[in-house]
């Protein structure tokens, strides 16, 4: 005969076992193939989530509308669904309802700085569609501490943000470099900028665009480094439901036309005479031939509404990214020794 | 009679009424009394008034004269030349109507504009005790449809606005008003049920209090936007910031029932017997002998949870809605702008001040009235 306070214990253990192991189940109830494509085109606008602030990649300026990177690919998409770059409503999501947002249905896309791991492709029923941004963790010292390269830094103290993937990352690159290093660990982000610019610790660490919209916004950027070495990947990409292969595909060319029109030399000034360009894989993307448009499910011209309304790759980056002081790096194309490459338009 | 009077004239013309010394009355006295009435309490008077006064020189020299107020086309560098020197005003020149009216449509901004102005008219006119008659209710009622117009719109010529797009001030006003609107008249049921002498209402009324109140809004927030959306039907999505809106109101509904409960308890017993000797059923002893009374016992408690949730509305910045304090944090993330957050903050906070003070002295001279009976 066990006490009457324990047989409750159990059935409470009991119930909330049976809740955990319903939600996923209702969870997975959700991502029932619905045709997004279909769904975006009868609401009459596209759905997209974005970062609620981040410099670059997605806020609202002094009059409330969205701007950066991450924005002008919702407006890409939906331009190439609707011909229309305004036919487009945005979310601003936090880091913790993101996912959610975008398996309930409240949101069609995601494109809000998104770090492609396996485990996340693989158990939240999402799809990775294309990396828009190859990020990577990096170190921002003082200059006068006249440092230049990141194994420097042993017996340095590193402002760091806890649990972020940042903090694991520190770790394992200092145990494999033997590096000691003294970690000064602070929440927020605001916090912990303050703390790296009031000198309480040589460095800080976080992705490398972070690091760069920080020097930024510094008056004299020049008094702050960014070491060369990047030490984890953080490919940034656009993430759709899982399930949707139609919707992913267009997600996915959507990135790879901004892309080859860069590679092309399409702007979004020069579409209209590029359409007599007589390269053939020009024409294909502009709709003139080869009927690409439709086996998206786009109109054939969706290359033409796309490039008219933010410009190609090197032109969005250029606009949201370089005036905060991010280089192209890795983001350059792989004409130019960078990661960003597209399948052919064929 | 009249010589009597002659005589005490005569008799005693020193009793002209003579003031107290100079140093016993008045500014003076009082400053000797409280301030400088030993070494120790000189010594701290001195080095206090050396601390405020320096304080209050500083932040005058920061935010007035040195302060910049206004830089042409986000150009900041004369901002930053003057950092830690005055203050840079600019930030909120540049970025007031983000942080009042968030992300909603520019030209449209005179909409959310008049509803902060209706939102104010409405606390004013419910203040005042001669509105206090059934047609209150109503009032209310057309307000918040109006709001509910202007916010909108998509009838009578204004463009429709998605919810998405609100914020700013007038995101936490309706928040604050809508959640302290509904929860109130929940918490008093809540109170009545938890006293009732029915086993199974009493039983759900101390279920949903406890329940509620045994975790932190945060986390009902996170069920309301994560969760909850999950259980609905594909395609089925209950708006956002209603989620959070029904959060808050079950939330401040818990605590306030608490609140109004103390109030019941407090109230002698003779009442509600004297209230049953008259022969009045349930609701007519309660609607006109136990709730007033007891409500006026609790007006402290209960204006004490209405700033909290004032305060506490600004939580849902979590779920991605732009309430004043996000839309004021968001605001100086764009590059030109960061680094001047206490700009920001100094003026967010004073605009919640304005409103929390506001409904703290209000609610102090309402006691004083209320309970005035009680002074003889």
């Amino acid at each position: 005969m066990q006490p009457f306070g324990l047989s409750i214990l159990r059935a409470l253990g009991a119930a909330a076992l049976a809740l955990g192991l319903a939600m996923p189940l209702a969870a997975r109830a959700q991502q029932a193939p619905a045709n997004t494509l279909d769904a975006v085109r009868g609401r009459g606008h596209l759905i997209c989530g974005v970062n609620t602030g981040l410099a670059g990649f997605a806020q609202p300026d002094s009059q409330g509308n969205w701007r950066g990177f991450d924005v002008d690919y919702c407006r890409a998409v939906a331009a190439a669904i609707f011909g229309d770059a305004t036919k487009v409503r945005f979310v601003p999501t936090t880091p913790q309802v993101r996912f959610t947002a975008l398996q309930s249905g409240e949101v069609d896309v995601l494109s809000r700085n998104t770090t492609w791991t396996l485990s996340r492709d693989t158990s939240l029923g999402l799809d990775f569609a294309a990396t828009n941004f190859y990020d990577g963790q990096g170190f921002i010292v003082r200059a006068s501490a006249g440092v230049k390269a990141a194994k420097e830094l042993d017996g340095a103290t590193i402002c760091v943000q806890p649990g972020t993937t940042t903090e694991q990352n520190l770790a394992e690159w200092a145990r494999a470099n033997r590096v000691r290093f003294t970690p000064v660990v602070i929440e927020t982000l605001a916090e912990v900028t303050a703390a790296y610019l009031a000198g309480r610790c040589d460095s800080y660490t976080t992705d490398v665009s972070g690091l760069a919209a920080l020097r930024a916004a510094q008056s004299k950027p020049e008094d702050h480094l960014i070491l060369p070495e990047v030490i984890s990947k953080e490919p940034l990409a656009l993430t759709v439901r899982q399930g949707d292969a139609r919707f992913a595909d267009i997600t996915r060319w959507v990135h790879f036309l901004l892309l080859s029109a860069e590679e092309f030399g399409i702007t979004q000034g020069n579409v209209d005479q590029m359409l007599n360009d007589p390269r053939p894989e020009v024409q294909r993307m502009l709709g003139k031939t080869g009927g690409l448009g439709p086996m998206l499910g786009l109109p054939e011209n969706w290359g033409v509404a796309v490039l008219k309304a933010v410009g190609n790759y090197g032109e969005v980056f250029e606009r949201n990214l370089v005036p905060i002081g991010i280089q192209r790096g890795p983001n350059a194309l792989w004409t130019t020794g960078g990661l960003q490459y597209s399948p052919p338009f064929r | 009679m009249s010589d009597i009077t002659l005589n005490a004239a005569t008799a005693a013309p020193e009793a002209a009424p003579r003031t107290p010394p100079a140093s016993q009355i008045g500014l003076l006295a009082w400053v000797r009394a409280n301030l400088f009435s030993g070494w120790l309490s000189t010594l701290v008077t001195l080095a206090l008034a050396y601390l405020i006064l320096r304080w209050v020189v500083g932040f005058v020299e920061w935010g007035i004269i040195n302060a910049v107020w206004s830089v042409p086309n986000s150009q900041t560098q004369a901002c930053r030349d003057m950092k830690g020197i005055g203050a840079c005003w600019a930030v909120v020149t540049e970025k007031h109507r983000f942080i009042l009216f968030g992300t909603y449509p520019y030209e449209e901004h005179w909409r959310p504009a008049l509803c902060i102005l209706l939102f104010i008219g409405l606390y004013i006119v419910s203040a005042m005790r001669r509105f206090w008659r059934s047609g209150l209710a109503f009032l209310w009622a057309g307000v918040l449809a109006v709001i509910g117009v202007l916010m909108w719109g998509g009838v009578l010529g204004l463009p429709y606005v998605p919810q998405e797009r609100w914020g700013g001030l007038v995101i936490t006003l309706i928040l604050a008003t809508f959640g302290l609107a509904f929860a109130f008249p929940l918490a008093i049921l809540v109170a009545l049920g938890r006293r009732s002498k029915l086993p199974a209402i009493k039983a759900i009324c101390v279920l949903y209090v406890e329940l509620i109140r045994g975790v932190p809004l945060i986390s009902l927030l996170f069920m309301a936007s994560v969760m909850f959306p999950l259980f609905l039907p594909e395609g089925m999505n209950i708006d956002k910031l209603l989620r959070a809106q029904i959060a808050i109101i079950l939330f401040a509904g818990a605590y306030l029932a608490e609140v109004v409960r103390g109030g019941l308890q407090a109230l002698p017993k003779g009442q509600y017997e004297a209230a049953d000797a008259l022969g009045l059923n349930y609701w007519q002893k309660t609607g006109f002998i136990i709730l007033p009374q007891a409500l006026r016992l609790v007006i402290p408690p209960l204006v004490n949870t209405f700033i909290g949730f004032f305060k506490d509305t600004s939580l849902v910045l979590i779920i991605g809605i732009f309430d004043l304090l996000t839309a004021g944090k968001t605001a100086i993330i764009e590059p030109a702008w960061q680094g001047f957050g206490i700009e920001v903050y100094i003026t967010v906070g004073a605009i919640y001040f304005v409103f929390c003070f506001a409904m703290s002295k209000y609610s102090q001279g309402l006691e004083a009235e209320l309970n005035r009976h009680r002074r003889r």
